[in-house]
């Protein structure tokens, strides 16, 4: 299962519809390093509302997304991790550590806005 | 691998079977009548146990069943494989140890996240992991 990926003005959009196999999970993340650069965007929003486990091979993936894409130069939020995923998560011991989330798409658009009106300020964050 | 409606059996093959594994055993914790932080939870154990298959032993099974003691009832998850086993059990449930290059959560995570956690593994034999989740 093939995630999409959306153009939004300056961000790309990767909504996961459904469960995604560890391969999906991989391709999703060379995509997503691609196309950051095809579009020049400058932000990444990865939407994972539609999951209902956050495994420790997908969490590193999500890490490594958010790090692959700020080696890139641009910013990733993950948005819509679901509370009882949140408490698998912490029961496991996943932390999502370094990783910028956001509540919904619209708190992770509001949040992309604000990083990166930032940095067109020459203020870089971290 | 068939499945009944109190017994759910996956054969892990490759990243796919970790997802039927998970959506079975999902949905066989559904019909027991468990909520939603229960089944994320069951569903993530399927996951690590069926991805440590995987990585370990190249191939094993998922079994899960449900499981009645007066007067609590729960789903019993259980994940086999005949691979190398597991020289030192005492280490791997310990947070932070991994073999893989993995995150080493696995196991020790299963375990928070599970009831009751059993492992039994003989050298060149391979290992079985027993989990329980209660119904709360």
């Amino acid at each position: 299962m093939q995630v999409p990926i959306l153009k939004q003005g300056q961000y790309l959009i990767a909504s996961v519809q459904a469960a995604l196999r560890d391969a999906d999970l991989i391709n999703l993340r060379d995509s997503l390093t691609e196309k950051v650069g095809t579009h020049r965007s400058r932000g990444v929003i990865v939407d994972v509302t539609a999951l209902d486990v956050l495994d420790s091979f997908a969490c590193r993936t999500l890490s490594d997304i958010a790090t692959m894409i700020r080696l890139r130069g641009a910013q990733t939020v993950i948005v819509g991790i679901q509370p009882e995923v949140a408490f698998s998560m912490v029961q496991l011991g996943l932390k999502l550590e370094g990783v910028a989330t956001a509540l919904d798409l619209e708190e992770g658009l509001e949040y992309m806005s604000r990083r990166t009106k930032r940095m067109d300020h020459g203020q870089h964050g971290k | 691998m068939a499945s009944t409606e109190n017994e759910v059996r996956v054969s892990i093959k490759s990243d796919e079977d970790i997802l039927s594994a998970r959506q079975e055993g999902r949905e066989l914790g559904v019909r027991l009548g468990f909520g939603p932080s229960e089944l994320a939870m069951i569903a993530t154990a399927i996951s690590e146990l069926a991805r440590n298959l995987l990585l370990y032993a190249k191939n094993g099974s998922i079994i899960c069943w449900t499981i009645e003691r007066e007067p609590k009832k729960g789903i019993v998850i259980q994940a086999t494989d005949e691979g190398p086993g597991i020289p030192n059990v005492e280490a791997v449930l310990k947070d932070g140890y991994s073999t893989s290059g993995g995150l080493g959560l696995g196991l020790p995570g299963v375990r928070r996240m599970m009831d009751e956690f059993a492992i039994v593994s003989h050298k060149g034999r391979g290992t079985t992991v027993t989990t329980i989740k209660w119904k709360s």
